[in-house]
């Protein structure tokens, strides 16, 4: 174990796969010299060198194509984009392409690729640049989509998604790099697919992931303060969703909020409360809430932004509201 | 072409705005007045003003996230944008956009855009429908070197010179985007020559030379509005400040910097006027006074504009509605958005920058 930060796990996690399969390279923008925009890459040119590290222009559609090409063809990139933001310009890439690769070819061709970079809200950069975009890929089937919250979670669900044998989309929090966990040293692997219990309790079910897990974390420290015992459920992957980890949850707590950071409509989130209706109806004692952003792109300033997404407060409301309390 | 002494001052005023403006934005940034990105256009003025300052009013301009320079040279109010910066009520965009995005659409600015090579379409598009309107205005579309790399320029230089569109697609090249110098990103590292691929017009110009920069604008712009026909002008220039606030570029020699510091557009007008006998001393102080006042003013406007009131949040969502309702359920429901903690002070450290 060491105390790591998200950042420096994800780190980690690529020197460890590159060392572990030589087919594994990573493309992108600032990637190789500059390190990466957010220092992920730190060290990986140095030392696995240019063939496997590779600078690219900005060019998202192009070179994130040319990583599932290469994919076809046994290679195993990781292509990393600055941000989700950028990653829409190569949206019909991994729609058209990497998802649909396996079943158009009837099997011949599969694409073990990574799309990985920062995704969601950081500080002030405003609408072109704070959006959580997973539902845009969760609805796509053939792709896997993963959010870790925490730096164990990132380093054992990168380290899984390197190996995986198709698409994986990993979203980094943006606002998550600095913060700092307990990372197991050396082969550490957490199965894509599976929810973790970030916090048991018997009250109350809270459904998150990425940043939002820690933001939710903090709203059971609110609710325990209020002798609310608030079970937090991280649900780490979005495709495919680990249904049982949820399900069990709901029927210990008969209850649950969603909360998610992305816009309200046609989300992950609403998938979420799908299930729930449908498989635990009869262990619900109130209906399920869904918690997002407000429904408008975000604004640059300060106090607009801080009122656009959800917050400890709001998350305990929710949750005292399907508790009638 | 010969400038007259008049016009060469209005271009030195115009780059001093600039620069003293961008000076002091980042240092507001580093009080924590300014958040989110940055992205300062130190070193760059001649681009813009030479450019700018050749357009009519009823031309069009657009420019990437770079852009507070483009919006001070067609004439946008220093302190709208300062205000902007400053995320306030009284900025450019009520304080929505923020850096990235400073639109001054009544003097023809149409935006600051931060996806790399967004604009290049919408600046195509803007000339498209000033044709169809029958109108001679033309668009001038700025954009970095490493913005051409993107798919979407081809795109739209086929269908610009295809179509006849009155637009000027100026890449300013500094050398590099963040840290990638062009050669490195580029397999045809002189810009201009990728007119070609399209039978389009290209050129190169010296974007350390504002005179040089106004003159190739001045008949490329007679150009497109004459003959409804592109071209794209490669401005070669150098931006003297890391790619943001958050980037100590350490990337290029300090001795490369210098060697463009030498070349500084500002310098260089100011010693070739008062070589002509055109400028003196005094006339340079008074010049700067006057700029350092407007500067200092923008500031104070900016402390005095309010932040934007919780409701903006709903505005300008969709057109024709004023109070946008939102699909879902409401935030604000859950929480009173007036007592939402707000931390003061410097954002948290930038994790990276983009
Ligand atoms: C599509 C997209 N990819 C990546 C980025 C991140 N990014 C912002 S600016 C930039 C460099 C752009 O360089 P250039 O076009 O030369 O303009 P300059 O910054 O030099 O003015 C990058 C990679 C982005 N904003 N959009
Ligand atoms: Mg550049």
């Amino acid at each position: 174990m060491a105390l790591l930060s998200y950042r420096d796990a994800l780190n980690q996690a690529l020197h460890e796969e590159f060392a572990r399969d030589d087919k594994v390279i990573l493309l992108g923008e600032e990637v190789a010299q500059y390190q990466g925009a957010f220092k992920v890459s730190a060290g990986l040119l140095q030392k696995f060198g240019e063939k496997r590290v590779i600078d690219t222009p900005i060019s998202e559609a192009g070179f994130v194509g040319m990583a599932i090409g290469a994919a076809c063809l046994g290679i195993k990139p990781i292509a990393e984009v600055m941000t989700f933001n950028f990653a829409i310009l190569a949206l019909d890439q991994m729609i058209n392409n990497a998802a649909k690769m396996l079943s158009m070819s009837g099997g011949q061709l599969s694409v073990p690729l990574v799309l990985r970079g920062p995704g969601g809200a950081a500080h002030q950069l405003a609408s072109q640049h704070s959006q959580a975009l997973e539902s845009q890929y969760a609805m796509i089937p053939g792709l896997k989509v993963v959010l870790p919250a925490t730096p164990a979670d990132a380093k054992g669900l990168l380290k899984s998604a390197i190996r995986d044998p198709n698409p994986v989309v990993f979203i980094e929090g943006e606002a998550l790099y600095p913060t700092k966990g307990e990372v197991p040293d050396g082969e550490y692997v957490i199965p894509i697919g599976k929810a973790d219990i970030k916090r048991a309790g018997k009250d109350v079910t809270l459904i998150a992931w990425s940043r939002m897990t820690l933001v939710t974390l903090e709203a059971a420290r609110l609710l325990e303060a209020e002798g609310i015992d608030a079970e937090v459920v991280d649900l780490r992957t979005v495709r495919p969703v680990d249904r049982e980890a949820i399900l069990t949850s709901v029927r210990k707590t008969n209850r649950a909020v969603v909360i998610e950071e992305a816009w309200p409509w046609a989300t992950v989130g609403a998938s979420i409360v799908d299930l729930i209706q449908r498989e635990a109806f009869d262990d619900l004692d109130a209906p399920v809430l869904k918690l997002n952003g407000v429904d408008a792109p975000m604004p640059y300033a300060k106090n607009l932004e801080h009122a656009m997404l959800p917050n400890p407060d709001a998350i305990a409301v929710a949750a005292k509201k399907v508790l009638y309390r | 072409m010969p400038h007259s002494k008049e016009t060469q001052l209005e271009l030195l005023e115009r780059m001093l705005l600039l620069r003293r403006f961008e000076e002091r934005a980042g240092q507001q940034y580093g009080l924590g007045k300014i958040g989110g990105f940055c992205h300062l256009y130190i070193g760059q003025e001649a681009v813009a003003v030479g450019a700018l300052t050749a357009l009519r009013k009823d031309d069009h301009a657009l420019s990437g996230y770079r852009e507070h320079g483009h919006a001070l040279a067609r004439g946008t109010d220093p302190g709208a944008v300062m205000a902007e910066l400053f995320g306030k009520s009284n900025g450019t965009t009520l304080g929505k956009g923020g850096s990235m995005h400073i639109f001054d659409s009544e003097r023809g600015f149409h935006g600051g855009y931060g996806i790399v090579g967004g604009q290049i379409p919408l600046g195509a598009g803007m000339a498209w429908a000033t044709k169809l309107k029958g109108q001679d205005s033309v668009t001038v579309c700025f954009f970095g070197d490493a913005a051409i790399n993107q798919g979407v320029w081809h795109e739209v230089a086929n269908m610009a010179e295809l179509w006849g569109l009155p637009v000027i697609f100026v890449c300013e090249n500094n050398k590099y985007g963040m840290g990638t110098e062009v050669s490195r990103a580029a397999a045809v590292p002189d810009v201009y020559k990728r007119a070609s691929a399209y039978d389009m017009h290209g050129e190169k110009v010296d974007g350390m030379d504002v005179l040089a920069v106004r003159d190739a604008m001045d008949r490329l712009v007679l150009r497109a509005r004459t003959t409804m026909k592109p071209a794209l002008l490669e401005a070669a220039c150098y931006r003297y400040r890391g790619h943001s606030m958050a980037d100590p570029a350490t990337y290029r020699t300090k001795e490369e910097l210098e060697e463009y510091k030498k070349k500084d557009p500002i310098e260089r007008l100011k010693t070739s006027m008062t070589a002509a006998g055109q400028l003196d001393e005094a006339a340079v102080k008074a010049l700067e006074a006057k700029i350092k006042a407007q500067v200092d003013a923008a500031v104070k406007f900016a402390e005095g504009g309010t932040a934007p009131e919780l409701h903006e949040r709903f505005t300008h969502v969709y057109a024709g509605i004023e109070q946008y309702q939102g699909e879902g359920l409401k935030l604000d429901d859950f929480i009173d958005p007036h007592h939402v903690h707000i931390p003061t002070g410097k954002a948290p450290p930038t994790a990276g920058e983009a």
